[in-house]
């Protein structure tokens, strides 16, 4: 069966593309969950979607046009949420429906079809060619570098931002680095995933490798791994059953939880 | 070591700090009083330059190193780090990519100077309220060996602990340090200088000057 299962070039794609997505979504995920940003990986998505939608019906390449858009959007989100006298989580709900309801629009105005929307919104792991692999390749060397050289700016800058600030660390810089790269990891991300399940693969990995982990460390290393099991999982369970690979990754992360969740009741 | 001149701190349509001026010279210890909404948090940041004044200004006499606490540590109760972690993340400014050997020295040093060696490898959120702050402090004086200020230090910490690190703060002879406190006794107890900040009235001096004034009166007689 496994054979089988890695005999299809577009499952291989699939699950190198992914793996290396899940990985970066994993490390990005730790900081933006312990920033309490997850929301903003969620909003990603959801502009992700209006302007992958936006792509097809212009029949342009998607991630030349969805790239830049959601970056902008990161950066937005980023500053609202910053920013205290406006009510950030309301800011990201509005900004994420209305991106929603723009891409079904665009969507069904240029006579795309429903197959199309529920591709988007559930992904597929027929979606990624090979220039995909490419991609997350450099996305997964660029992110993995920025958490080896700057391990030690992104543990403080998560863990205390006045304190950084007030030390001198150029904390805006950093916030908007983190912002960049979540939002070409949601891009990429989402074409597997789909738009509904994106942010799942950002904040389970962190969240599940919490419930045992107690060094900012080991829960980082956990998260990767996590994340990358995960989804491997997810994807053979898609394959022999049948179901979507964004929502059978979302269930072995879930499982994941439970698993670890466990741990502190075994302990005692 | 430091200079305030006629600083006001102005936001959109209120005056946080309204034209205070003070002096903190090297090694004293200057304690920041004052009600709830009086300005003693803008005008800890405006020191830190993590705000701009608005008018007057604030000057160092030479380019120094801060170590901050923040109020309530600044610190999220889930986040998983061990307190060893967060006392090397102070000297995060002065290392290029990986702390050194030394570096990783200095933050045992500090936390045996706090009295946190013995919980270096535990989970900083499972600590108690008082040796999270000694972390804390440990990690602002690896960051620091001239400056430090503390905003609400004393923030959820029973009497005993308190004390225990009145105790501490006052062993740190070669440091300046800056307080902003709710705790009018141990300020008079311990400040070198007293700042008060109230509403549209302020006081600097020493704390016999601060009882002489008879500003004290206005905290509602909470100090004996």
């Amino acid at each position: 069966m496994i054979m089988e299962f890695l005999s299809h070039p577009f499952i291989v794609r699939a699950i190198v593309c992914g793996g290396l997505i899940c990985l970066c979504a994993a490390l990005l995920g730790v900081t933006l969950v312990l920033k309490r940003f997850s929301m903003i990986g969620d909003g990603l998505s959801h502009v992700g979607f209006g302007a992958l939608s936006l792509a097809l019906a212009l029949n342009a390449a998607p991630l030349p046009v969805a790239a830049p858009i959601v970056a902008a959007s990161a950066f937005l989100l980023l500053k609202l949420s910053e920013n205290s006298r406006i009510k950030g989580d309301a800011a990201i709900a509005i900004i994420s429906t209305s991106a929603l309801a723009f891409g079904v629009i665009v969507t069904s105005l240029s006579g795309g079809t429903n197959a199309d929307i529920s591709s988007l919104m559930f992904g597929s792991i027929l979606a990624m060619n090979k220039a995909d692999v490419y991609i997350s390749a450099c996305l997964a060397v660029i992110v993995i570098t920025v958490f080896v050289l700057f391990y030690n700016k992104l543990f403080a800058v998560t863990f205390d931002e006045s304190f950084s600030k007030a030390a001198g660390v150029n904390v805006s810089a950093f916030n908007s680095l983190i912002a960049l790269l979540t939002a070409v990891t949601v891009v990429i991300g989402m074409r597997i995933m789909g738009t509904l399940l994106i942010s799942s693969i950002i904040i389970f990995p962190a969240l599940t490798s919490m419930r045992v982990f107690k060094h900012f460390r080991s829960v980082v290393i956990s998260s990767a791994v996590v994340s990358v099991v995960c989804f491997i999982f997810g994807i053979f369970l898609s394959f022999v059953f049948e179901i979507p690979a964004g929502a059978a990754v979302v269930a072995a992360n879930l499982l994941a939880f439970a698993l670890f969740s466990l741990k502190p009741l075994i302990v005692k | 070591m430091l200079k305030c001149k006629d600083v006001s701190i102005k936001y959109e349509n209120f005056c946080a700090v309204h034209d205070i001026s003070f002096e903190v010279r090297d090694c004293e210890c200057l304690y920041i009083v004052g009600e709830n909404g009086s300005g003693k948090t803008s005008l800890l940041k405006a020191i830190l330059g993590l705000i701009h004044v608005s008018e007057g200004e604030i000057v160092f006499d030479k380019k120094t190193d801060i170590g901050y606490l923040s109020q309530n540590g600044g610190v999220k109760n889930d986040f998983p780090a061990s307190a060893f972690e967060v006392v090397l993340s102070g000297q995060v400014k002065k290392t290029k990519f990986f702390y050194s050997k030394e570096q990783k020295n200095k933050a045992l040093q500090k936390m045996r100077e706090m009295g946190v060696f013995e919980a270096r490898n535990k989970c900083f959120r499972e600590l108690s309220g008082g040796q999270r702050q000694r972390v804390l402090l440990a990690r602002a004086l690896s960051a620091t060996d001239s400056l430090l200020i503390l905003d609400e230090p004393l923030t959820g910490l029973d009497f005993a602990a308190a004390e225990e690190l009145y105790k501490t703060l006052a062993q740190l002879k070669d440091m300046t340090i800056i307080i902003v406190s709710h705790d009018i006794n141990g300020a008079l107890k311990y400040a070198d200088k007293m700042l008060y900040l109230g509403m549209g009235d302020s006081f600097f001096g020493t704390p016999d000057e601060f009882i002489k004034s008879g500003k004290l009166s206005s905290f509602g007689g909470g100090a004996k």
